[in-house]
């Protein structure tokens, strides 16, 4: 006798200085599952949306890059907590995008909360790991350490829908840089929960800014804004022309580009440093010693 | 007082040139490839000396083929000199470090004569260090493993590296030492105004019986230094010089796998606090802006001071200009040398010019300048803005602008107002400010109570526009190995 | 002496908690730069004409000193001789600025030298400065009843460096007006630091401004007992703060390193550092001394290889 139930849509959005806006374009295209099947529609970032994450990233930077190491550890692991309580929601996303098994995209979620808490420990021991005591030949005090390099811009990888943007959004949020960030554009929803993870887990607005979208479209102005200091682009892995252009538009303003990899690489591999040390500038400091 | 007369007669110091009978100059160069000199196949060009403008030699201009020569010698040297231990590669580094010292002398007149620097700067920093920098990175060639940039630290192979005229033999010695100690061949090209010292250097690589085909010499002009940038068997491209050649290098390498290491320009803010130890103030602020007439890229070129010892710190500036000696490069008590070319003096002129246009008061102390050669005084410039065009483009000369600031969150305002970000000074006796200053300046080195330092231990590089990469301590090793996460 | 714009300094010195911010107040010297500049002047070249120029001048800055408890009035008389004639062999060698000792022994050399070199006299319980005030006003008042022109005092290092500046400098105000002779006239006074106990250049600058606010007509490094005395960078802080006093009130003020310059070549430097930091107002022996004893010689023996043009031996110069 009861009628079915109807499904309250929910309509994808935008993430943006902490708040979550329609695209400034207002236009939005289909999310399809694995099998072609609609799900949902997301916002369809333009430039103009590229333009405003990265004024809103760079509102955020400063503020950011002088909180505490141990502080940014902290949020990255809050960000790995609140994801752990919303598992089944990334499972089901993950599932739904990459037409995983229940059990492969688990796995997934498992190993994306796994990352997160492996980088929230790096926050207090990078600097201590690449950075240095420099023993100059004079009477100075010496060191060289770690800084972020400011506004990055990360094209998240295009297969890996929850792992693979996890794997490039945590080094470089954790080195104290901030992030705009292009998601996938085939599997855009496990990014765009991922926004409400961190709207929920104590990182500042703009800190993470993510734009479901076209990296073809969105990077090359991402590549040219002058006021991105690097850029990540993974998410154009297997597209070497639009790779090579968008490295050319960076040398604009000296853009510092952490280059596609010819394939998008097995993102369950341990990372290592280089995710980190791409996004970071050492600074020198002298300081004579006398009395 | 019942004293003895006193008749001053004004300390005039006599000439004290250095003499230049150590260096024995060839009419000609050709290039060094695998070992030997040989004939380049494209044109030739002469290198003068900048404080007389007389012809010293008539040097090889390397054609893209001499290029491709080039890089193949290092190609063949590269497999036997990667593959022989740390330990023999470190005692060539050694053996080139030793040579260098003993023939500092003529390396240090050479490099005068070529470049137009004075005589105790050559003498008393570039050599020293270029010798202290081999030492360096010979003890690093047996002990890559331990760097903390990999279990199994390879080298890249062929690198290609580009060099200016400011510093001409000692940022060859930034490039090419770390890229050997780590197992790599080099192609460089010195800049096209200052080859020589890099031509002697070639032969002290023979003196050393360095493998032939470790270390090539190309001379030539831009179109060389593209060449070697473009050549696809070049693995790793390492420059220093402008930030406009840099971005061209940048688009260059894009898509391809070249690493990259780029040191370019920079507009330094030395920033000065109303509680700075104001003697070492002034001569940092002079060493920070006149070392090297200038031409140094991580010159203290803006200075902003407090405004309420702005006056003070400007009157004690320029007493201490009116002692600084202009002229003959290679005589000892020279303090400003010639500038290194007719370009480059032009480019100085224009933009000072500009200054003046556009409304800040410029200032030199009464100096003869030599009738011949090119020579610019030690200026200042004061009531300059940040909108003037000498308080945002590098001038690369004896030009200082002066800008003031209220507190220490304008004076980061200012000094981080720049697309530069390769170095900075702060001034002040309070320890936490500096600090507090250090982490907020975006830029690579920070000078505090001090400028113009270098050692080869400590790591040298820019951020935004003044490129990327270091050069120097462990992190420049990073540069020239697979891998390399700092 | 003292002027309008000195006398505006009168509040410095009302009270010990003013005195002291007027001298932690000064900028801070900074010693790794203060030694880079130092030794960055001592690499100047001082060749040919310019050296010659430099060594007379140096001969005729020397204060030839001994203050050896082993000192007899026949040492002085020969000290006093060669002061006045440094090489007999050569007319044209200038006499040396000063004689310096003990203030015992002032006459035995006012008897030499007459009015042709000045008698300087360590006073004030030399070198320690370790005794009441009425005894170094008493030594003082002697040294110049004995027809001393110049008097080397030593301040109270212990009261410096305990913070008692007010102290420190009201016994220079009192030893300089113990310099008053009958007539009104008065021995020039030279005010001792010793350095070496003072440690820091912070220090040696406050030190420098107490005693010039004080009276002093020359700052002096050292007593030559304690290592190190006299150096470049030392040199360098007081000439600074001679000419920032003469900027400031128009009062110049003589310099006078002392203990440890041996050389000619370092002498040199020494003037090299005058010329550059004071100016040349300072390359006067009225303001600028070397208290020496073997440096004499070796600006000799340098002097005559000069005129000569070949090297000298120590046997060519007299041992007094």
């Amino acid at each position: 006798m009861a009628a079915s139930r109807i499904d309250v849509r929910k309509t994808y959005k935008l993430y943006i200085g902490g708040a979550f806006p329609r695209s400034e374009s207002g236009h939005s295209y289909e999310v399809t599952d694995s099998k072609g099947r609609f799900v949902a529609n997301a916002a369809l970032a333009s430039r103009k949306d590229v333009r405003d994450a990265v004024v809103a990233a760079r509102k955020a930077f400063g503020p950011w890059s002088a909180r505490t190491a141990y502080n940014r550890g902290q949020i990255l692991y809050r960000i790995a907590e609140v994801m752990e309580d919303r598992r089944p929601q990334f499972e089901e996303a993950v599932r739904q995008s990459e037409g995983a098994s229940a059990a492969a995209a688990r796995a997934q979620v498992d190993a994306a909360v796994d990352r997160l808490v492996w980088y929230a420990g790096w926050a207090d021991k990078l600097a201590q790991v690449i950075g240095n005591a420099n023993p100059v030949a004079g009477p100075f005090f010496n060191h060289t350490a770690p800084e972020p390099t400011g506004v990055v811009g990360v094209l998240a990888p295009q297969s890996s829908s929850l792992l693979g943007l996890v794997s490039v959004v945590a080094p470089v949020i954790v080195t104290g840089n901030v992030a705009v960030v292009v998601s996938s554009y085939a599997r855009p929803l496990p990014a765009v929960t991922f926004a409400e993870v961190l709207a929920t887990s104590d990182v500042p607005g703009g800190v993470v800014n993510i734009l479901t979208g076209d990296a073809a479209v969105l990077g090359p102005w991402l590549a040219s804004h002058m006021d991105v200091n690097a850029i990540d682009l993974c998410g154009v892995a297997g597209s070497p022309d639009l790779a090579t252009s968008l490295e050319v538009a960076a040398a604009d303003n000296l853009t510092r580009v952490r280059r596609a990899p010819d394939a998008e690489p097995d993102w369950s591999a341990e990372p290592g440093l280089a995710p980190m040390t791409a996004f970071v500038e050492q600074k020198t400091v002298w300081h004579p010693i006398g009395i | 007082m019942a004293s003895t007369s006193s008749t001053t007669g004004g300390f005039e110091y006599a000439p004290a040139p250095e003499s230049r009978s150590i260096v024995d100059i060839k009419p000609s160069y050709g290039l060094f490839v695998d070992g030997d000199f040989v004939d380049g196949q494209g044109s030739s060009f002469k290198t003068i000396n900048p404080a007389t403008e007389e012809t010293l030699a008539e040097v090889a201009e390397a054609s893209e083929a001499d290029v491709d020569l080039a890089v193949r010698a290092a190609r063949r040297a590269f497999r036997g000199w990667s593959r022989m231990s740390g330990r023999e590669r470190a005692k060539y580094l050694f053996r080139i470090a030793r040579i260098i010292q003993e023939r500092g002398r003529e390396l240090a007149v050479l490099e005068s004569i070529d470049n137009g620097k004075p005589i105790k700067e050559s003498r008393d920093v570039d050599v020293p260090i270029v010798a202290a920098h081999f030492f360096y990175y010979a003890g690093w060639a047996d002990k890559l493993e331990y760097a903390g940039l990999g279990a199994n630290p390879r080298p890249l192979g062929v690198a290609g590296q580009v060099i200016p005229w400011n510093f001409p033999l000692l940022m060859l010695a930034w490039k090419v030492a770390p890229a050997l100690a780590c197992g790599n061949t080099v192609v460089l090209k010195p800049a096209e105004t200052t080859p020589l010292t890099a031509l002697l250097f070639a032969e002290i690589c023979q003196q050393a019986d360095l493998p032939p085909g470790v270390v090539n010499i190309v001379t030539g002009a831009g179109a060389t230094g593209q060449a070697i940038v473009a050549h696809p068997d070049v693995d790793k491209v390492a420059f220093t010089g402008s930030t406009e050649v840099g971005k061209a290098i940048a688009r260059t390498v894009a898509g391809s796998d070249k690493r990259v290491t780029l040191e370019l320009g920079g507009k330094a803010a030395n920033i000065v606090f109303d509680d700075a130890p104001i003697d070492q103030a002034v001569e940092g602020i002079v060493s920070g802006i006149f070392f090297n007439q200038g031409h140094v890229c991580c010159a203290g070129s803006r200075l902003l001071v407090q405004e309420s010892v702005a006056d003070e710190v400007l009157a004690r500036l320029k007493r201490r200009m009116g002692t600084l000696r202009v002229g003959d490069p290679l005589d000892k008590n020279t303090d400003i040398g010639a500038i290194n070319s007719s370009e480059q003096l032009a480019r100085i002129r224009e933009l000072s010019d500009v200054g003046e246009a556009e409304g800040a008061e410029r200032w030199a102390p009464a100096c003869d300048l030599p009738s011949s050669g090119f020579w610019f005084p030690p200026t200042v410039f004061t009531g300059v803005t940040q909108a003037h065009r000498i308080a945002r483009e590098e001038v690369f000369g004896p030009v200082l602008s002066v800008l003031t600031f209220r507190t220490p969150a304008e004076a980061v305002e200012k000094a981080n107002n720049t697309p530069y970000g390769l170095s900075a000074g702060v001034w002040t006796e309070k320890g936490s400010r500096i600090l507090h200053m250090a982490s907020q300046l975006r830029a690579g080195v920070v000078w505090a109570n001090t400028f113009n330092k270098f050692d080869p231990a400590s790591p040298f590089g820019g951020f935004k526009e003044s490129g990327y990469g270091r050069e120097g301590g462990r992190q420049g090793l990073a540069a020239y190995l697979q891998g390399g996460d700092l | 002496m003292p002027t309008t714009a000195l006398a505006a300094y009168s509040e410095v010195t009302a009270s010990e908690a003013s005195l002291r911010r007027f001298l932690h107040g000064l900028p801070g010297v900074d010693q790794v730069g203060a030694e880079a500049r130092a030794a960055g002047l001592g690499t100047r070249s001082i060749k040919t004409t310019a050296k010659a120029w430099a060594l007379d001048l140096a001969i005729r800055m020397v204060d030839l000193t001994t203050l050896e408890g082993q000192d007899t009035p026949g040492k002085v008389r020969a000290l006093a001789s060669k002061a006045l004639r440094p090489d007999p062999a050569d007319p044209s060698c200038p006499s040396v600025a000063a004689v310096c000792v003990y203030g015992d022994l002032v006459g035995e050399v006012k008897a030499i030298v007459g009015s042709e070199v000045n008698v300087a006299a360590v006073a004030t319980a030399f070198p320690s400065g370790r005794a009441s005030m009425p005894v170094k006003l008493a030594d003082t008042r002697d040294a110049v009843a004995n027809g001393a022109d110049e008097i080397d005092m030593v301040i109270d290092r212990g009261a410096f460096l305990a913070g008692h500046y007010l102290q420190v400098f009201e016994e220079i105000v009192a030893t300089r007006e113990a310099c008053v002779r009958p007539d009104g006239s008065h021995a020039h006074l030279k005010v001792i630091f010793e350095t070496g106990e003072l440690q820091t250049y912070d220090n040696v600058r406050r030190a420098s401004w107490l005693a010039m606010l004080a009276g002093a007509d020359f700052i002096k490094t050292s007593t030559g007992k304690v290592q190190p005395a006299a150096t470049l960078p030392v040199t360098l802080v007081m000439l600074e703060a001679v000419r920032d006093f003469r900027e400031a009130t128009g009062v110049q003020i003589g310099v006078k390193p002392a203990g440890g310059i041996r050389t000619a070549k370092d002498a040199i430097k020494y003037l090299v550092m005058v010329n550059e930091v004071a100016g040349d107002d300072w390359l006067d022996p009225d303001w600028f001394r070397f208290g020496a004893s073997t440096l004499l010689n070796d600006l000799l023996m340098q002097r005559t290889k000069m005129t000569t043009g070949r090297y000298s031996g120590p046997d060519y110069f007299t041992l007094d």
